[in-house]
């Protein structure tokens, strides 16, 4: 196999950057639903705002990021309405009211994608669903000398650009009040009492999902945003018992899922010799999946290894 | 300092007959049952207050109605003769243990620093003398050596002087805690007596709910008995009658043992 410097910075740089970026912003908030013990929140908004999405891209005709993004939070706020009317008027629990919302919405959407006008533009459900790290594309470059040049650098694809932008908005919200959002994931009563209104700070939490989820849903796909909003945040939940680590473990685990999941998917096969290349976006979900199951296995602390032997010499003490 | 300046925290001297704080008229509802009906109420401007009253009888409710947590049907809360909203710097809670998910990535010092936020101010650093305020927090409940243990490590009894240390760092005038002695080891149990006394003595006012009507008369000063309505209050010695534990308690308050009369 031979992997030619013009191709790796026109086809894998460009998808490998938007890979990173989609997972450490996603990784990132996905920490504050997690400790809250609201993962399946994330798969709600994934779900909930496709049809958003889609609705966005077929009034303004263009893949651009506003209308859509303008659709997503308006299919989110939709969403918490219904889930709250559902809940109310069915008289049933939140999590049965959320499940029935967000697959109904998502099942709006795809058909939506399938129907509409949205198949002669080019939206397809294919790539709503995967994603569709392999088409974005950049093509100035042609040689690693090329780098170099600033101006090239101003060429860079728009879905990597918005990755770039969304991760780094994360991250400056989240270093600002980083000690606000703890307070209100671990006790949301003590910040009402100290005058900091928990429901606005738990509101921005899931408008930061939601903000994390779409971006990503372009290069991994909104089926598979959920993987990247929960597993490097679970995962980093079984090495530390400290908030700041907790969150650096996360962007760790994000950025390696991102990267390695497109690089095992876009070189593995061929290293092995077969002519062929996987779909990306499933292969960082599947890496992302695989790197918490062997934590939750061999976590020094919190593994089931570790506290299974852990068990085992206390019992020899006693 | 200057946002302590800023809010305007508006304390009566103890002589100004201000109560440190003033319920009337209070109802609230849970899924459209009524739990507390109509209480009027004013607290006195110091001393140890226990609430009491059978299981269901609304102790945490009002507690969370008094704080704005849960919402009132009706009724007007004033704390040292002002509305809540502008008297929050002056109130500290320490709410039920089971209250808050233990596992939660942070330290002892992290958790007390929290009761500091307020004073912090949103958005901003937590300098040096906020972590040695904690820290003396901490100290109080003898709870220093443990200041960066993760929470979750902790015991029972330890979990329960974190959040009593964390509502000593609010350097608060009223204190509402919810069963700060429920299920608490001896040693516990001796050092939260003993800051409640301290609080009292600094001029504090404490608001407990508690369960153990054997030993309200030994810690507590004055008594606000409910039973989704307002039973009795006063001094423990006027409020802590038989005829008063049986409108509670119904029948099963008639066997009890109140202490030395």
């Amino acid at each position: 196999m031979t992997l030619d410097a013009a191709t790796f910075l026109s086809v894998d740089l460009p998808a490998l950057l938007a890979a990173l970026f989609a997972c450490l912003s996603c990784a990132l908030v996905g920490n504050f639903l997690v400790l809250r013990r609201q993962a399946l929140m994330g798969d709600a908004i994934s779900h909930a705002v496709l049809p958003g999405i889609v609705a966005g891209f077929l009034v303004a005709g263009t893949r651009d990021t506003v209308p859509m993004l303008a659709g997503a939070l308006t299919a989110a706020l939709v969403a918490g309405v219904m889930i709250e009317l559902v809940r109310r008027l069915g008289r049933v629990e939140a999590g049965a009211a959320m499940g029935v919302v967000f697959t109904g919405l998502f099942a709006l959407g795809v058909v939506l994608i399938e129907q509409g006008p949205a198949r002669q533009i080019d939206l397809d459900a294919d790539c709503v669903l995967y994603g569709q790290l392999e088409a974005i594309l950049w093509l100035a470059p042609n040689g690693w000398s090329d780098l170099t040049d600033p101006a090239l650098w101003a060429t860079l694809p728009r879905q990597v650009v918005q990755l770039v932008a969304v991760f780094a908005l994360c991250l400056v919200i989240i270093l600002i009040f980083l000690k606000e959002l703890t307070l209100v994931c671990f006790d949301p009563a003590l910040a009402d009492t100290l005058g900091l209104k928990s429901g606005l700070v738990q509101h921005g939490i899931v408008g930061l999902a939601a903000l994390a989820a779409i971006a990503a849903f372009e290069a991994v796909g909104s089926i598979l945003v959920i993987a990247m909003l929960i597993c490097p945040a679970a995962t980093a939940r079984l090495y530390t018992d400290r908030m700041g680590t907790q969150l650096v473990v996360s962007l760790l685990v994000g950025g390696v899922t991102g990267l390695g999941g497109y690089a095992l998917a876009a070189f593995g096969p061929s290293l092995l010799g077969y002519d062929m290349a996987v779909n990306a976006a499933g292969s960082i979900a599947v890496l992302a999946g695989v790197i918490l199951g062997l934590s939750i296995l061999l976590a020094p602390r919190y593994g089931v290894l570790a506290r299974a032997t852990g068990r085992a010499m206390r019992g020899a003490a006693a | 300092m200057l946002q302590r300046l800023l809010s305007d925290n508006f304390i009566p001297s103890a002589d100004a007959g201000v109560g440190a704080l003033a319920v009337s008229g209070l109802s609230v509802a849970y899924h459209q049952r009524l739990v507390l009906r109509d209480i009027t109420w004013t607290a006195p401007a110091h001393g140890l207050v226990a609430i009491v009253g059978p299981n269901g009888a609304g102790k945490s409710t009002f507690l969370k109605a008094v704080l704005g947590l849960v919402p009132a049907l009706t009724g007007n809360i004033e704390i040292y003769g002002r509305p809540l909203k502008r008297q929050r710097a002056l109130i500290g809670y320490v709410p039920q243990r089971e209250s808050v998910d233990w596992d939660f990535p942070v330290s002892a010092l992290d958790v007390v620093t929290m009761g500091r936020y307020g004073l912090i101010g949103w958005g901003r650093r937590i300098t040096g003398k906020h972590r040695a305020a904690a820290m003396q927090a901490l100290d109080r409940v003898g709870m220093a050596d443990l200041a960066h243990r993760q929470i979750g490590q902790l015991s029972g009894g330890q979990q329960q002087r974190v959040f009593l240390a964390r509502a000593l760092a609010q350097e608060a005038r009223l204190y509402f805690m919810d069963e700060p002695l429920a299920g608490v080891d001896a040693a516990t149990e001796q050092t939260i007596l003993a800051v409640l006394r301290e609080l009292d003595a600094e001029g504090r006012t404490v608001i407990c709910v508690h369960h153990d009507l054997q030993t309200v008369a030994e810690t507590f000063d004055h008594v606000l008995m409910l039973n989704g309505e307002l039973v009795a209050a006063g001094p423990v010695y006027e409020a802590l009658t038989e005829d008063n534990l049986r409108r509670a308690y119904g029948q099963r308050a008639s066997g009890l043992r109140l202490g030395p009369r």
